[in-house]
């Protein structure tokens, strides 16, 4: 009887462990190992801007970016001026993956005859799987030298006069494969401003989102609320709605905005055209990506 | 007693003997289209697969975004625009292992039956492959070809290179016995 007892303890013992065997799913196997990791969340944004400003995205390693932006006229100058289309100011730029991380970029603009030069590094990148991180945060500073001649005779206009300092920490989350919102606050620092009354140091706040409709068209928008701004001026915030169209190596950015500049300088504060009045100009950012 | 003892030794050499399950170890799936402007080519290194040779029975799973490409950006829209793989992390096949000879070592042509789940659609496909066993190792290749509209992957009219119907996956791996 005591051995009977043994077989059928042993015996149960094997058959349980031998089914719990037969019910391993192979593949739920694998799907348990593969939970264990964590993935880098992709394409928060498609460009390295939202529209005017940039976007928290920098280009990988290695892969050189050629950027043209336009900003042409006011559309309620009228049918003369074929709603603007007649005037236009151009940003040439180029922009370079140093690391995955760090992208570094140059640029010149027609309007303000400014050269800028930027750093951009993404310190934090948004994760998701077995160890999530929330957001992204990218760091971003950019010099600009504006070339323009000096036609007041009674002060002199050095090169220190001539530049302004941008500095930008840009927190971004993917909130779906939709939608993507970024928050950025903004330093900038003139090294000149244009009267006594005008402060050199100019806080401001900058909000921007994707939302992607298609795989390959989104709806932009971008605000920069001014918390300081340039007395002597009667500036407005920089407002700008647009939609995005992508095609491979290419990003189309199409967009109606009352700034005419496309460096932060002269976007967040120096903005003079009232969008809510009508004074809005239709522009388009192009991006073309090169694998070095 | 004698007997009690033999007939748990048999049983437990069975339970066993359902443990004859070897794990890729190493290897790589990757994935070529012949497209007119630009080839595609993608490998990944991160292949999970179980073969039970005693069940006849095989598995494998791979992370979307493991495919590792030469352009960066092409990877991103493989992630993003095709695959969608935050939504559908993983390719998987599951099935059995049919015309598998345990007489032999030597390399033998085998087939796999089953489910095949990409983007996450599913289907039944029958894939030719190879297996040979090198000492305490089993290596698996297999070339087959995958139709990219099976699995209502969406290829865009408006892209500037543009992807071929059918991709050429390939797969090299090596197990070892769990």
């Amino acid at each position: 009887m005591n051995n009977f007892r043994k077989f059928f303890a042993i015996t149960l013992v094997v058959l349980v462990s031998s089914t719990s065997h037969a019910q391993d799913d192979l593949l739920s196997l694998l799907e348990q190992e593969e939970g264990d990791k964590t993935h880098l969340t992709e394409a928060t944004f498609k460009a390295t801007r939202i529209i005017n400003g940039h976007s928290i995205e920098v280009r990988s390693a290695k892969v050189l970016q050629f950027i043209i932006s336009h900003r042409f006229g006011r559309v309620n100058t009228g049918g003369n001026e074929l709603w603007g289309l007649d005037e236009s100011t151009i940003r040439i730029g180029l922009e370079y993956g140093v690391t995955d991380r760090f992208d570094i970029g140059i640029g010149r603009s027609s309007f303000g005859k400014n050269f800028d030069g930027f750093l951009k590094y993404k310190l934090l990148a948004q994760k998701y799987g077995a160890n999530p991180f929330p957001f992204t945060l990218t760091a971003f500073t950019s010099t600009t030298v504006s070339g323009l001649e000096n036609n007041n005779p009674e002060r002199d206009l050095d090169f220190k006069h001539r530049v302004s300092y941008t500095g930008q920490l840009m927190i971004a989350r993917k909130f779906s494969d939709k939608l993507s919102l970024q928050f950025t606050p903004t330093y900038i620092h003139r090294n000149l401003v244009p009267t006594e009354e005008d402060t050199n140091d100019l806080l401001s706040l900058g909000f921007g989102g994707r939302l992607k409709l298609t795989q390959r068209f989104a709806i932009l928008g971008e605000y920069f609320y001014q918390v300081d701004d340039i007395e002597s001026l009667n500036t407005f915030n920089a407002l700008a709605l647009g939609v995005e169209i992508e095609t491979g190596g290419h990003v189309f950015q199409l967009s109606f905005t009352n700034s005419r500049a496309m460096i932060e300088t002269g976007f967040i504060n120096e903005t003079a055209d009232d969008f809510s009045a009508g004074d809005i100009r239709f522009g388009f950012n192009i991006s073309r990506v090169f694998q070095l | 007693m004698k007997f009690t003892y033999t007939l748990s030794a048999i049983l437990l050499c069975t339970s066993l003997g359902l443990a004859q399950k070897f794990k890729a170890s190493d290897g790589t799936a990757s994935f070529y289209s012949d497209a007119p402007m630009e080839d595609i080519e993608a490998v990944s290194e991160s292949v999970n697969s179980i073969i039970d040779l005693e069940k006849k029975e095989l598995a494998f799973l791979i992370p979307i975004n493991s495919f590792q490409f030469d352009k960066k950006l092409m990877q991103e829209h493989f992630n993003e625009n095709y695959m969608e793989s935050e939504k559908y992390p993983n390719a998987s096949f599951k099935g059995s292992l049919i015309g598998y000879n345990s007489g032999t070592r030597a390399t033998q042509n085998v087939k796999a039956k089953g489910e095949m789940t990409i983007h996450g659609v599913k289907r039944n496909i029958s894939v030719d492959g190879t297996l040979e066993t090198k000492g305490e190792k089993l290596i698996l290749k297999s070339k087959f070809q995958i139709s990219v509209a099976d699995y209502d992957v969406e290829i865009p009219q408006v892209v500037f290179y543009n992807i071929a119907e059918t991709v050429d996956v390939t797969l090299e791996l090596t197990y070892e016995q769990l």
